[in-house]
C-alpha cells in the first residue's frame, strides 16, 4: 500500500485552513473615529505649532539683545504677562499632545508584541502626563521672588522689600 | 495540387544584417534565491545558481531555467508571464516587483541577484506565500458593484469624466506588491493594506456605485486608512504604476468629508 506521509495541507497556519488568526482583525467593529480625530489633530496642531514655535524662537532669540538677553529674569519677565503664560501653555499642551500622539503612532507601527506595545504606551502616557501637569503648574504658579523662611531671595529684578 | 505548401506569411526571412536571436548578447548572472521547505526544515536558506542568460531575459526566465534545468524543486507562482495576472510578485534585490517584468539587464549583474518571497505574508514554500490574508482584506471592502434600484436593461452609462475619476485604480492586478512593501503591514498584518484601499477607491469614486459610504465606513477602522504613514513604498512597488499613495489620500479625504 502507499505510504504517503501525512503532510498537513500547507495553506495558512490556522486549523480551519483559512486565514491565519494573526491576520484577522480582532478589533473589528472598533471604529476609527479616534484614529481619524488623531490624524486630523496632527495636521491642525502642526499648523498652530508652526506659529507658536517660530514666534517663540523669534521673540527669545532675535528681538532686542537676542539670545544674550536670556536669563532667569528674562523668563520671569515673560511669565509676568498673561499673554506669554497662555502662549507657552498652548505650546506646551499642543507640542506634548502632538509629540505623544506621534510616538504612539510609532509604537503602534513597530511594536509587534501586544504586551511590549502595552507597556511602551503606559510609559509614554505617564511621561506625557507628568510633563504636561508639571509644566502647567510651573507656568501659573511661577514666582521669581519667593520668600523662604521669612527671607526674600535676592533677585535684581525683584521689588526691594 | 502540389504537396508543398507556401511558407506562412508570418515567418519572415531576416537578412543577416538585421540579426537573429543568436546575436542577442549573453552574460553570466548569479541568482541568489531564498529557499524554504517546511517539510525539510523550519529554517530558510539561500541557494545560489550561476546561469548564462540573454539580454532579453527577465528574472522569471532565470527562475524557469533553474527550475527546468538545474533544480526542479524550486517553487514559485507564475501564470501569464506578461505582467497581467499578478502571480509573480517577489522581492528582487530588496524591491517588490514582478519577476516577469524585470529584465535581468536592468539589474546589477556584477553582483548576485537576490530573489525572496514578498514580506509580511506566511511563506508556504520558497517564493510562494499564503495570499489568503491579502484576499481577506480585499473581500472585506466589497470589490463589486453595488447599485440601488432595478438593473437597467442596457449598460450603465457613464460620462468620460466620471470614468476618468477612478481610472488609475481600475488597473490593479492584485499582485500584493504594494501591501507587502508596507512596513505598517509587516508589523502585525492587521492593516487593511494599500491594495484593499486601492480597490475600494475603484468603487467609492465610481458614479454608478451606491455603496461608497459603506466602504468608507469599513476603511474608517482602527486598522484602516489612518494607519497609512504616506511613505510611498506602495506607489514605488506597484508594477502597474498606480499612484497608490494618492488613492489612499483621496479615500482619507472622502472619509473626512463625510463627517463634516
Ligand atoms: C513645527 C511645527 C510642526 C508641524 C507642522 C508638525 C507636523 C506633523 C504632522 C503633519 C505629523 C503627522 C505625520 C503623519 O501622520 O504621517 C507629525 C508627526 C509627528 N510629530 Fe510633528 N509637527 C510639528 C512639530 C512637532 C513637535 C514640536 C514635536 C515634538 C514635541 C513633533 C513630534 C512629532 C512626532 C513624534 C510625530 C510622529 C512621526 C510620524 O508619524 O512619522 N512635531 N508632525
Ligand atoms: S495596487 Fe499595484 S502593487 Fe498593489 S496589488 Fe494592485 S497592481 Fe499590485
Ligand atoms: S506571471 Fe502574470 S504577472 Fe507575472
Amino acid at each position: 500500500m502507499s505510504t504517503t506521509p501525512d503532510i498537513r495541507f500547507p495553506r495558512s497556519t490556522s486549523e480551519t485552513g483559512r486565514v491565519s488568526p494573526k491576520y484577522t482583525r480582532h478589533g473589528s467593529g472598533a471604529k476609527g473615529g479616534f484614529e481619524m480625530a488623531a490624524w486630523l489633530f496632527m495636521r491642525l496642531s502642526g499648523i498652530v505649532l508652526v506659529v507658536l514655535i517660530f514666534g517663540h524662537l523669534f521673540v527669545n532669540l532675535m528681538l532686542g539683545n537676542g539670545v544674550h538677553a536670556i536669563d532667569f529674569g528674562f523668563v520671569a519677565g515673560k511669565w509676568a504677562s498673561p499673554f506669554w503664560q497662555w502662549w507657552d501653555l498652548a505650546m506646551l499642551w499642543l507640542a506634548m499632545l502632538h509629540g505623544t500622539n506621534g510616538v504612539r503612532t510609532i509604537i503602534n507601527d513597530y511594536a509587534d508584541r501586544d504586551t511590549v506595545r502595552f507597556w511602551l504606551l503606559i510609559v509614554l502616557f505617564a511621561a506625557a502626563a507628568a510633563i504636561v501637569i508639571l509644566g502647567t503648574l510651573v507656568i501659573f504658579t511661577f514666582n521669581p521672588c519667593p520668600t523662604v523662611n521669612g527671607v526674600p531671595l535676592p533677585g535684581s529684578f525683584c521689588p526691594k522689600p | 495540387m502540389t504537396a508543398s505548401t507556401a511558407e506562412p506569411a508570418s515567418k519572415v526571412e531576416l537578412p543577416a544584417s538585421v540579426g537573429g536571436g543568436g546575436e542577442i548578447p549573453t552574460f553570466d548572472v548569479t541568482l541568489r534565491v531564498r529557499r524554504y521547505n517546511p517539510e525539510v526544515s523550519d529554517e530558510s536558506h539561500w541557494d545560489e545558481f550561476k546561469l548564462t542568460m540573454y539580454g532579453t531575459d527577465r528574472v522569471l526566465d532565470a527562475l524557469h531555467k533553474v527550475k527546468w534545468e538545474l533544480d526542479g524543486s524550486l517553487s514559485f507562482r507564475r501564470s501569464c508571464a506578461h505582467g497581467v495576472c499578478g502571480s509573480d510578485a517577489m522581492r528582487i534585490n530588496g524591491r517588490n516587483r514582478l519577476a516577469c517584468k524585470t529584465l535581468l539587464k536592468d539589474l546589477d549583474t556584477s553582483k548576485p541577484i537576490t530573489v525572496e518571497p514578498i514580506k509580511g505574508l506566511p511563506v508556504e514554500k520558497d517564493l510562494i506565500v499564503d495570499m489568503e490574508p491579502f484576499f481577506q482584506s480585499y473581500r472585506e471592502i466589497m470589490p463589486f458593484l453595488v447599485a440601488k434600484g432595478h438593473a437597467p436593461t442596457k449598460e450603465r452609462l457613464q460620462s468620460p469624466e466620471d470614468r476618468e475619476r477612478f481610472d488609475d485604480t481600475t488597473k490593479c492586478i492584485l499582485c500584493a506588491a504594494c501591501t507587502s512593501s508596507c512596513p505598517v503591514f509587516w508589523t502585525d498584518g492587521q492593516y487593511f493594506g494599500p491594495a484593499a484601499i486601492v480597490n475600494a477607491h475603484r468603487f467609492i469614486f465610481d458614479s454608478r456605485d451606491d455603496a461608497g459610504d459603506m466602504r468608507l465606513e469599513i476603511l474608517n477602522d482602527k486598522e484602516g486608512v489612518w494607519r497609512c504613514r504616506t511613505i510611498f513604498n506602495c506607489s514605488e512597488a506597484c508594477p502597474r504604476g498606480i499612484q497608490v499613495t494618492k488613492a489612499i489620500s483621496e479615500v482619507k479625504q472622502a472619509v473626512l468629508a463625510r463627517q463634516f
